[in-house]
C-alpha cells in the first residue's frame, strides 16, 4: 500500500479547481481515505471468501438459525435445575470466581515487577523492548492452549488452569501498568534522582503511590475478564467450576433448561463485575 | 419593513424546575442585524435553537416567515430548516472531510435521504458553493481537510455552509467566542456584509458588548431567560447594561464565557 | 500529628494487603489449589516443554492440514467480526446519546448489547452446538454473537466521543437522518470503528481456538486432535502457526491504524 505524494491534498495552483469530465471534484484522495477504503474492501472480500469456503457439513443455514431461536427461547424462558441444586450451582460459581481471583492476583504480583522493567522511564530501552516483545508473544498464544500445555505435566485441574490463565493476565497487566507508569511526570522522577534517591526508593515513594489508583482499577478490569476466561476454561480445559457444568449439560445431557439457569447466573455475575469495572474505568480517566 | 420573525410569550423549561426562557417577546424585521447579549447561561443559545427547533420551546408561539414554527410537521420542519442557516461557536464541521464537502452539507436539507446519504450534488450547487468560498477568501483551501484549518478559517467554512442553504435568516451562536481579535473582526465584517449585500437577516449571540455596539442594528438584552432590553445600540444606557449583566459594566469581565456552555445545557 | 498520619496510612495499606491474602487463601481452598504443587509443576512443565513441545521434521507432514484449518479459522474470525460490525453499527446508532431516535430504543439496544457481551463466547458455542453441530457455522455464529456484543458497546462509545457538534449542524440544515449518518457520523468515526474491528479480529482468532476445541472445528479442533493423540510435535506446530498469524495480524492492524489517521 505505497502511497505516492500525489495522493496528498493538493492546492489549486492556478486559482481554478480541477474539473474531471466537466465535473467539480468534492475531494482529493488522501492517504487515510485510501487506507480506509482498502481495509474495507479487503474485509469484504475476505468475508465473502469465508462464506464460500466454510465447511457447512450439510447443515442447513436457515433451519439452524430457526432452531437457534427456539433454543434461545428454551434457555431464557424456562430455566430449570435438574442435575444439581441451587446451592451446588452457587458453589460451582464460587469456584469459577476463585479461579479468576487467583489468576488475577498472581498475574498482578508478577506484572508489577515486569511492568517496572517494561516502563521506558524506569528502565532502559533494550530491557523495555524485550519485555514488551515477550509479552506480545505470550499474548499471541490463546489462553486455552497455555492451560492445556501445562495440563500435560501438571494434570488437568486447578493448578494447570491457574498457571495457564495467569500468562495472559501477566501480559495484559504488564502492558497496562507500564503504560500508567509511563504517564508519570518525568519531573518528579528527575527531582528524586537529583536528591540521590535509589531506584527502589523512587519506586516506593513516587511511582507506586501516584499510580496506585490506576493499578487497582486495571487489576479489577482484568478480574472481570478473568471471570469470563474461567468459565471458558471450565468448559474447554477441565478447570472445573460452573463452565464445566455448562459443558456437561451441552455435550452429554443435552439439557437446555439447566443451561438456561447457568447462563442466567453467569450473566448476573458478569453484569455486576462489568458495572464495577466501569466505575473503575471512570477513575482511570478522571 | 416586513416582520420576518416573531416570538410571542415563548418559554422553555428543562425538567420540572430549570427555566431557560420565560415569557420572551420580540420581533425581527427582514434585513436587520440583531445582537442578543447577556451573561453566560442567560438563555441566549436556547433562544436561537428554538427558532429552528433544535430545541423545542415549552410554550408560546414563534412565527417565522408566516409559519407557526412550534406546530409544523416533520416535512415542513425540514423546509423551515433549509431557510435558516446556523453557525456555531465551535464551528461544528466534520473535521475529517474537505472544506468543499463541508460547505456542500448546507445543501443536504434540499435532498432526499438516499441522495443526501450518498453525497450527490448538482454541478450548479457546486459552482455556487465555490463562488461563496471565493467570496469568503477560501478558494485556496477547498480540498484541505477541515482539521488543518485555523479557527478563523473554520468559522468562514461554517458561514459558507450556512450561505449555500440560501437562507432567509442566519443564526450565529457565539461565532467569535473561540477566536482571536483579528479573526473575530473578519468574521463580524463578513456577517455585516452578508446582511447588507444579500439582505439576509442575521441574529447573533454575543457576549462582547463592544462588538454588539459596533455591528448591530438592534440589540436584545437577556437576563435569566427574560428580555430586559430591546432597542437601538444608542439606547443602551449604563442602567440597561447593569440590568442585563446584573452588575456595573466597567467592572464586568465579559470574556469568561465557557466554551462548553451549549453542550452542558442539553 | 504527622507521624500519626503516616502510621494510619501504613496500617490501612497493611489491612488492604491482609484482605487480599485472605481472599487468596479462601480462593485456594475453594479450588483446591496448592502453591507447593504449582511451584513444582512450573520447572516440570518447562523441562517437558523443551524436550517434547517443538515441531520436528516429521510433524511438518501435517503442515498442509494445519494451514488449511488455520485459513478456515482466520476467515471465520474475519467474517464474523465484519458482519457483526454492520449489525453493531446499527445498534450503536440507536443506542448512542448523540444519534438515538428515542430513549426506549436506546435502552433496548443497550440492553441487548449488554446481554450479548456478558455471556462468554464459550457459552455461545455450547448453545449453538445444538443447532449447527460440528460445522464451521457453530464457530462462526458463536464468534459473531460475541463480536456483536462487544462491538456494539465499543461503537456506541466511539460515536458518543466524536460528539454532537457536526450532527447538530447538519440537523440545523434540515438534513435527513440518513444523510447525517453517512455525511457526518461515519466520516468522523470510520477510522476508529475500523480500528475496533481489527482488534476484534485479533480477539476472535484467539477465541476461535477455544471455540474450535469445544465444537470440533477449525484450528482448535486440529490442536485438540494432535493433543489427544499425544502428538505434541504437531500440536506445537499448531501453536506456532497461531502465534505467527496473530503477530502478523497485529502488525498489519498497527500499520493500518497509523495510515488511517
Amino acid at each position: 500500500m505505497a502511497i505516492s505524494p500525489a495522493a496528498q491534498p493538493k492546492m489549486v495552483n492556478d486559482g481554478k479547481p480541477p474539473l474531471v469530465n466537466g465535473r467539480l471534484k468534492l475531494r482529493v484522495l488522501t492517504k487515510s481515505m485510501l487506507a480506509i477504503r482498502v481495509t474495507l474492501i479487503a474485509l469484504a472480500v475476505l468475508t465473502v471468501i469465508g462464506f464460500m469456503t466454510f465447511n457447512y457439513q450439510e447443515v442447513h443455514l436457515l433451519k439452524g438459525i430457526a432452531t437457534t431461536f427456539v433454543n434461545f427461547k428454551t434457555i431464557f424462558a424456562s430455566p430449570q435445575f435438574s442435575h444439581f441444586t441451587f446451592p451446588e450451582a452457587v458453589h460451582q460459581l464460587l469456584i469459577t470466581l476463585s479461579l479468576g481471583v487467583l489468576t488475577t492476583l498472581i498475574g498482578a504480583l508478577i506484572a508489577l515487577f515486569l511492568s517496572m522493567l517494561a516502563a521506558e522511564n524506569l528502565s532502559n530501552k533494550t530491557v523495555s523492548n524485550s519485555v514488551k516483545g515477550l509479552m506480545a508473544v505470550i499474548r499471541a498464544v490463546p489462553t486455552v492452549l497455555w492451560v492445556l500445555i501445562f495440563a500435560v505435566s501438571a494434570g488437568l485441574g486447578s493448578v494447570a488452569a491457574v498457571i495457564g490463565m495467569s500468562f495472559h493476565s501477566i501480559s495484559y497487566l504488564t502492558k497496562a501498568y507500564s503504560e500508567s507508569f509511563e504517564e508519570l511526570d518525568q519531573g518528579i522522577l528527575e527531582a528524586l534522582q537529583g536528591c540521590g534517591a535509589g531506584w527502589w526508593q523512587i519506586i516506593c515513594q513516587a511511582v507506586l503511590p501516584s499510580s496506585l489508583t490506576s493499578i487497582v482499577s486495571w487489576t479489577f478490569i482484568r478480574f472481570e475478564i478473568n471471570f469470563g476466561v474461567s468459565v471458558a476454561m471450565g468448559a474447554a480445559a477441565g478447570a472445573g467450576g460452573i463452565g464445566y457444568d455448562m459443558f456437561m449439560d451441552s455435550a452429554f445431557y443435552y439439557n437446555l433448561h439447566e443451561m438456561g439457569v447457568i447462563t442466567y447466573m453467569i450473566l448476573a455475575v458478569a453484569m455486576l463485575l462489568e458495572y464495577l469495572s466501569l466505575q473503575m474505568k471512570k477513575r482511570i480517566r478522571a | 419593513m416586513t416582520t420576518l420573525l416573531q416570538f410571542k410569550k415563548v418559554s422553555k423549561q428543562y425538567g420540572s424546575s430549570t427555566v431557560a426562557l420565560s415569557d420572551v417577546n420580540f420581533s425581527v424585521n427582514e434585513g436587520e442585524l440583531v445582537s442578543i447579549i447577556g451573561p453566560s447561561g442567560a438563555g441566549k443559545s436556547t433562544l436561537l435553537r428554538c427558532i429552528n427547533r433544535l430545541i423545542d420551546a415549552t410554550s408560546g408561539e414563534i412565527i417565522f416567515d408566516g409559519m407557526d414554527v412550534l406546530s409544523i410537521g416533520r416535512r415542513n420542519l425540514k423546509k423551515l430548516r433549509t431557510k435558516i442557516g446556523m453557525i456555531f461557536q465551535n464551528y461544528n464541521l466534520v473535521e475529517r472531510l474537505s472544506v468543499f464537502e463541508n460547505v456542500l452539507h448546507g445543501r443536504l436539507g434540499y435532498k432526499t435521504a438516499l441522495v443526501g446519504a450518498l453525497g450527490f450534488y448538482h454541478e450548479e450547487e457546486k459552482a455556487r458553493a465555490l463562488e461563496i468560498l471565493k467570496s469568503l477568501g477560501l478558494e485556496e483551501q477547498i480540498y484541505k481537510r477541515c482539521d488543518q484549518l485555523s479557527g478563523g478559517q473554520k468559522q468562514r467554512v461554517g458561514i459558507a455552509r450556512a450561505l449555500v442553504q440560501e437562507p432567509r435568516v442566519l443564526l450565529a451562536d457565539e461565532p467569535i467566542a473561540s477566536l482571536d481579535p483579528s479573526s473575530s473582526k473578519v468574521i463580524m465584517d463578513h456577517l455585516k456584509n452578508i446582511c447588507e449585500t444579500f439582505g439576509i437577516t442575521v441574529l447573533v449571540n454575543l457576549h462582547q458588548l463592544d462588538v454588539a455596539l459596533n455591528y448591530s442594528d438592534r440589540i436584545i438584552g437577556i437576563s435569566s431567560g427574560r428580555v430586559v432590553f430591546d432597542g437601538m445600540p444608542s439606547a443602551l444606557t449604563h442602567d440597561a447594561i447593569r440590568q442585563i449583566y446584573g452588575s456595573d459594566p466597567d467592572g464586568l469581565n465579559l470574556n469568561v464565557e465557557r466554551p462548553k456552555e451549549v453542550a452542558q445545557k442539553r | 500529628m504527622k507521624q500519626h498520619f503516616l502510621m494510619k496510612k501504613r496500617l490501612s495499606f497493611l489491612g488492604f494487603l491482609l484482605v487480599l491474602v485472605g481472599i487468596a487463601c479462601a480462593a485456594m481452598t475453594m479450588t483446591q489449589f496448592s502453591i507447593a504443587n504449582s511451584f513444582s509443576s512450573i520447572p516440570k512443565a518447562m523441562i517437558w516443554g523443551c524436550s517434547n513441545f517443538y515441531p520436528t521434521a516429521d510433524s511438518f507432514t501435517n503442515f498442509p492440514d494445519i494451514m488449511l484449518k488455520l485459513q478456515e479459522t482466520l476467515l471465520i474470525s474475519i467474517a464474523s467480526a465484519s458482519v457483526a460490525a454492520i449489525f453493531a453499527f446499527v445498534f450503536a446508532l440507536l443506542g448512542s446519546q448523540v444519534t438515538k431516535i428515542n430513549n426506549t430504543l436506546a435502552a433496548f439496544s443497550r440492553f441487548i448489547a449488554n446481554v450479548f457481551r456478558n455471556i462468554d463466547v464459550s457459552i455461545w458455542a455450547l448453545v449453538l452446538l445444538f443447532s449447527f453441530g460440528q460445522s464451521s457455522l457453530t464457530g462462526y455464529f458463536a464468534l459473531f454473537v460475541a463480536s456483536f456484543g462487544f462491538l456494539t458497546r465499543a461503537f456506541m462509545e466511539t460515536i458518543d466521543e466524536v460528539g454532537s457538534g457536526a450532527i447538530e449542524a447538519l440537523r440545523a440544515t434540515g438534513a435527513h437522518r440518513f444523510s447525517i449518518i453517512f455525511q457526518a457520523v461515519l466520516p468522523m468515526s470510520m477510522s476508529q470503528l475500523i480500528s475496533w474491528v481489527l482488534f476484534m479480529i485479533e480477539t476472535n482468532i484467539r477465541a476461535a481456538t477455544l471455540v474450535g476445541i469445544l465444537t470440533g472445528s477449525g484450528i482448535g479442533f486440529i490442536f485438540d486432535l494432535y493433543y489427544k493423540r499425544m502428538d505434541y510435535h504437531s500440536a506445537s506446530l499448531v501453536v506456532l502457526a497461531i502465534v505467527v498469524s496473530i503477530l502478523v495480524i497485529e502488525q498489519i492492524s498497527n500499520y493500518v491504524r497509523r495510515a488511517m489517521l
